[in-house]
């Protein structure tokens, strides 16, 4: 490998040829500044428009000063990155792109959390030189139930296009218009709603402004608290417990499971409850669908569908019922944990507390922002009722415990609540790649072949490369598993399924890197990877940990069919916990 | 005898093809059709005095003519073989008719390579293309040089890039055809978007087929079979001409395969412009082609290495290419001989402004400023006074009295202030705000900018506000500061040639007008009497019969005065709004 060796600010750097400016200088502990550039490496994608012209450098010699980003390194090249020039060159872009931005920083959603903020810091701008009602590029402000778009506040780093046209292949968003009023939006100016958008929520994990944020729900959640007439339930996903800490200052995979419940205990939840619980039982019902499949298939019945795809991503549905209507019949037909949880929690547990189903109202924290929209589809409401009335972010938590005063840090780590409390080391699994699968692998080996697994831990199905397969042996025959991450990798596997390439039984689809963990409501990754990683180790050390690691061995799953469900499949079940798709879906 | 009339944009819309339509009734009426026939040809590039009529073989020259003057040149000129003097070209200086083209001051000191067939050919009929040496120089390439030097050939005469950025093509060619690949493109930027520009409009116009030659020596220089020209939108005669000049080229096996009998196969086709300046610039050229949005991106890779569906791809522009098959035919050392040391060949240039002699010219580089303005141009309409002359369009400077011995070529205009970019040359006089131009220019940039980068979308909105600022009179000396230092950021860190260049109109007027910019801004003045906001209205006292009309319509109370007395402006309160000048019937009202 050739290695290139250039000056940084009179400092030697030796670098591999190819290496650009930027990262040669991150790497010499030289920290340029840039807004638009945004490195995925997990997912083999960077991002360099080169457009914000923050990380101009100067090299001796040249005429014009060279954007770090994109520029090459030479040998024996010398750079300044701190020169005059360089640094009234930056400045000055700097105050530009301020002078074209609301300044409402005071009572912005991403205050404290801004990419532009910061550089303003950093860099003590004390004023902006603009004339009198300098012109300003607005445009209208779209909102769904999931996310919303304040284009006022777009810097065009085009980093949300890049996510939604080259990583998620959704094509919801591109860059409109031309010159100053340029502006990024969907195909002909829809409104988001209209637009293929899946609400996975990825432009928001991206977006290095207060242009595109999450819709937030913490006052009704407050307010829902406050009112002695309701008797309010939360449910938390897996995902946040391994990410909730980071809004706290704990670093990046750090498990907070038992201040976490603490936490929504002292904020008043009537019970605080764990969609693990729903995950152990999406497993009991997809695990069946999938098992009953697969028996027919093996028996020679033909009309079968297989593969059989995992459902509880509602990003992914959306993905699959705009782009693939013609295979409405393939995914499993098991609702989502979120959802699951809200139907069992409205008719079983209210029963049981003796409480009316319009005096309960379920919370749900969700490390995503399409369950947002997910819980209202009209398809999980009972007369208009909803299964589930709210879902907020990991990030919506943090502030609730802020809101309430709770010293986070301090607290002594508590239990959930029971029954829906309960969980297997399976359900936990569902907040990473390849995590749904395997917890329903743990099930079906033992269902199919009626031995005991010996070996819980299946590695072949773990890890961060976007599409993975493995053959599970069942005792002799071999179950062959498929999974991705990312919708454009979704896309890869389910075009070469309709092309009839694949002979995979089940399919594990995620539309988030990494899988739920990095989730557009989890404290933002901005691509970084390193932060995924870390959420991912977390998830699976606990899951190692837990005393019950099978979804069928949950004594409250298996007590929840004895009581109310019957058996996995029953028409009760059918009714509460299965669903349909529909070809484009209404929002 | 030929009855030569200019079928180019420009005199199509002042009825030319009516005048060819009335000359071919008239010869018919007169049974002269053997003698005399009527050829639309390209541009001459005498436009102030459009349309032209030429009689070959006399070289008689007709200027202005209308439909109606049709009969009396067939009964007159070609029947009794006696000039219409009345249509004549008239020498400013001397007033006398000039019977022979090639005594017009104008045409003296051009030299018309690029040009070289406009105005003599039918630009729809390729034998007459054939019959002045045209597909010679590719048969000659094909027959008896290799790629290399072919090549070799080009390079040696010195030709540079005639699309503003002056890159040697040569350099170009031989660089594109080191890179391997399955399929290579040679592409025609025929964008041409510099406001007022129309060299590239014209020689696709008027010698179609000059482009098609040299593509096709182009590609098979660098190993080519495809050749595309993206041409805009806005130039459906000239998109008509290429168009007809393909298809006849295939009829004859001279695009297709097997060119001349050769191992050789070439075709190409048209890609259209959809109304963006930015997409002039070759990345942008391509991303359109490639049906993305129309934005440049960093360089490198290169075209010439990463262009077209990510192919080698040579770019080169219109009248870079017109050039090529002369270079051939006569030789690289002939090429070489005209111009400069570091510039070599012709420039075509569209003369435009406050000139008596408006149009388009080529001449050898090298020639200076002063001999282009006042000879070739013709001085300075209504014996105004000379300010500035304009080059290289948006991206280009302005330059003084200073500066017009300075002989035109890519260094010496850089060196000056300016650069020669496309060959946009804009005369201005007295009369003309230097300030007020920046303006012009920046309002042009913020409409065409692609919005991609934070300098140029911003950062012209930026400067351009501040001029409005300082042209409506509410500038301060701060703001000239503010000016300079967005000028030099905008033009260090731009993303392409669009940004890195935009601020040049105005650095260079600040440069070499700041009186004009202090006066705008600290007196509230402009000189030259364009900008309304700074108009001075003041009222004669030997005129003003003080009837009060002035008074009483002023919205805001300026103008004081007794009856029959004459009345006086209170410039505090004035707004220049101009009421009083349109209500006055004494014309006493004097504005400045």
């Amino acid at each position: 490998m050739e290695t290139i060796k250039l000056t940084i600010d009179n400092r030697q750097v030796e670098v591999p040829k190819g290496t650009t400016i930027l990262q040669a200088a991150h790497q010499a502990g030289i920290n340029i500044p840039s807004l638009c550039y945004m490195n995925l490496p997990h997912l083999a994608q960077e991002h360099k428009p080169g457009s914000c012209r923050v990380c101009v450098v100067e090299i001796p010699g040249r005429k014009n000063l060279v954007p770090a980003c994109c520029t090459e390194c030479t040998d024996g090249m010398t750079v300044l990155s701190h020169s005059l020039r360089a640094i009234n060159a930056r400045r000055t872009v700097v105050e530009l792109l301020l002078s074209d931005h609301p300044k409402d920083c005071l009572i912005c959603p991403s205050s404290g959390n801004c990419e532009l903020q910061k550089l303003s810091i950093t860099m003590g701008i004390r004023e902006i030189n603009s004339v009198e009602n300098a012109a300003m590029s607005t445009y209208r402000k779209d909102a769904s139930p999931a996310l919303n778009r304040n284009m006022d506040k777009c810097v065009m780093c085009r980093s949300c296009e890049t996510v939604c046209n080259e990583i998620q292949t959704v094509g919801a968003l591109s860059a409109v218009n031309r010159g100053f009023m340029a502006v990024v939006a969907p195909a002909f100016e829809q409104e988001l709603t209209d637009s293929p958008c899946t609400f996975c929520g990825q432009c928001v994990a991206v977006c290095p402004t207060g242009a595109l944020t999450a819709v937030d729900n913490t006052f009704h959640v407050i307010r829902a608290l406050a009112d002695p007439n309701k008797y309010v339930v939360v449910q938390t996903a897996p995902a946040v417990r391994a990410a909730l800490g980071e809004e706290f200052g704990y670093p990046p995979g750090t498990s907070v499971t038992g201040k976490m419940t603490a936490a929504l205990r002292s904020l008043g939840f009537d019970k605080v409850f764990d969609t693990d619980f729903a995950a152990d039982l999406t497993i009991m019902e997809e695990g069946t669908e999938l098992l009953d499949r697969i028996t027919r298939f093996l028996d020679g019945d033909k009309s079968v569908r297989l593969p059989i795809l995992t459902s509880c991503c509602p990003a992914w549905v959306n993905f699959f019922e705009t782009n693939y209507p013609d295979m409405l019949d393939v995914p499993s037909t098991a609702r989502s944990p979120q959802q699951m949880f809200g139907a069992i929690a409205k008719t079983y547990m209210a029963e049981k507390l003796g409480v009316k189903r319009e005096d309960m109202v379920v919370v749900s924290v969700m490390p995503c922002l399409a369950k947002k929209y997910e819980c209202q589809r009209d398809e999980f409401k009972v007369d208009g009722n909803p299964d589930v009335d709210y879902a907020i972010t990991t990030r919506e938590l943090a502030h609730l415990i802020k809101i309430g005063n709770i010293d986070f840090k301090t607290l002594k780590d508590e239990d959930f609540d029971r029954p829906m409390g309960e969980s297997s080391g399976a359900g936990l699994i569902f907040g990473v790649t390849g995590g749904v699968i395997e917890a329903a692998t743990r099930t079906a080996y033992e269902l199919f072949t009626g031995k005991k697994l010996e070996k819980v831990d299946f590695h072949e199905l773990r890890g961060m490369e976007g599409i993975r397969t493995a053959s599970v042996n069942f005792d002799g025959t071999y179950i062959h598993i498929g999974i991705a991450h990312t919708l454009g990798n979704a896309r890869k596997l389910l075009d070469g399924i309709r092309k009839g390439m694949y002979n995979f039984h089940a399919i594990e689809i995620m539309a988030c890197p990494g899988g739920c963990i990095g989730g557009g409501g989890q404290p933002l990754h901005r691509g970084n990877s390193i932060v995924l990683k870390a959420r991912m180790d977390s998830i699976y050390k606990e899951d190692f940990n837990k005393p019950i690691r099978k979804s069928h061995e949950n004594p409250e799953i298996i007590k929840l069919y004895e009581d109310f469900l019957g058996k996995p499949l029953s028409e009760k079940s059918h009714k509460l916990l299965h669903t349909h798709y529909f070809s484009h879906p209404k929002k | 005898m030929q009855l030569l009339v200019c079928g180019g944009t420009g005199c199509r819309a002042s009825a030319s093809a009516s005048i060819v339509e009335k000359l071919n009734e008239s010869l018919k009426a007169h049974q002269l059709t053997e003698e005399a026939q009527v050829v639309t040809t390209g541009c001459f590039g005498f436009c102030e005095k459009g349309p032209i009529v030429k009689v070959i073989p006399d070289n008689t020259f007709y200027t202005q003519v209308k439909p109606e003057d049709a009969e009396e040149i067939v009964s007159e000129h070609i029947l009794k073989g006696r000039k219409v003097s009345r249509l004549l070209y008239e020498d400013p200086e001397n007033k006398e008719h000039i019977t022979d083209s090639r005594h017009m001051g104008f045409y003296q000191k051009q030299m018309r390579i690029a040009l070289r067939n406009c105005g003599v050919i039918d630009p729809e009929n390729i034998d007459e293309y054939i019959a002045r040496d045209g597909y010679s120089a590719l048969a000659q390439v094909l027959a008896d040089l290799t790629p290399e030097q072919a090549i070799d050939m080009v390079k040696q005469s010195g030709l540079r890039g005639r699309g503003g950025a002056g890159f040697p093509t040569g350099l170009k060619w031989e660089i594109t055809s080191k890179f391997s690949s399955d399929q290579k493109y040679v592409v025609c930027n025929a964008d041409e978007g510099d406001p007022g520009a129309f060299m590239d409009r014209s020689i696709l116009e008027g010698d179609p087929n000059s482009i098609i030659e040299a593509m096709a020596i182009c590609g098979y220089c660098i190993g080519a079979t495809k050749g595309l020209v993206y041409i805009r939108a806005e130039y459906p005669l000239a998109i008509k001409r290429l168009e007809i000049a393909i298809q006849q080229a295939r009829e004859y096996g001279l695009l297709g395969d097997n060119i001349f009998g050769s191992k050789f196969s070439f075709d190409m086709e048209l890609r259209y412009g959809a109304g963006a300046f930015v997409c002039g610039e070759e990345t942008a050229l391509i991303a359109s082609m490639e049906g993305k949005r129309g934005e440049p991106r960093f360089k490198p890779p290169f075209p010439a290495e990463d262009g077209y569906m990510h192919k080698p791809t040579n770019v080169n522009n219109v009248e870079t290419f017109a050039n090529v098959p002369v270079i051939f035919l006569k030789g690289p050392e002939w090429y070489a001989s005209i111009g400069t040391e570091k510039s070599k060949g012709t420039k075509v240039f569209a003369l435009a402004g406050k000139i008596n002699n408006v149009g388009l010219i080529e001449v050898p580089m090298g020639i200076t400023l002063r001999e282009i303005i006042y000879e070739i141009g013709g001085g300075i309409k209504n014996g105004k006074k000379f300010k500035a002359v304009q080059t290289g369009g948006p991206s280009g400077g302005c330059l003084t009295e200073a500066h017009l011995d300075t002989p035109i070529d890519f260094d010496s205009l850089l060196a000056a202030g300016s650069m020669m970019g496309s060959g946009g040359m804009i005369v201005m006089d007295e009369d003309d705000c230097m300030v007020s131009i920046a303006k012009f220019y920046l309002e042009f940039i913020v409409e065409e900018s692609c919005g991609k980068c934070t300098p140029c979308r911003i950062g012209n909105k930026r400067m351009l506000e501040i001029l409005e600022k300082i042209t409506q009179g509410k500038g301060c000396m701060e703001d000239l500061d503010h000016l300079r230092n967005l000028a030099y950021v905008i033009k260090d860190t731009s993303l392409c040639g669009l940004g890195q260049s935009s601020p040049n109109p105005v650095l260079s007027t600040l440069e070499n007008f700041y009186d004009e910019y202090v006066a705008h801004v600290k007196d509230k003045r402009c000189f030259a009497k364009q900008c309304k906001a700074l108009a001075r209205y003041t009222i004669n006292p030997d005129v003003c019969t003080g009837c009060t009309i002035c008074a009483r319509n002023c919205p805001v109370d300026a103008i004081t005065g007794e009856k029959r007395e004459p009345h006086f402006i209170n410039q505090a309160i004035c707004i220049h709004c101009g009421v009083c000048y349109q209500k006055c019937k004494f014309n006493a009202i004097i504005v400045e």
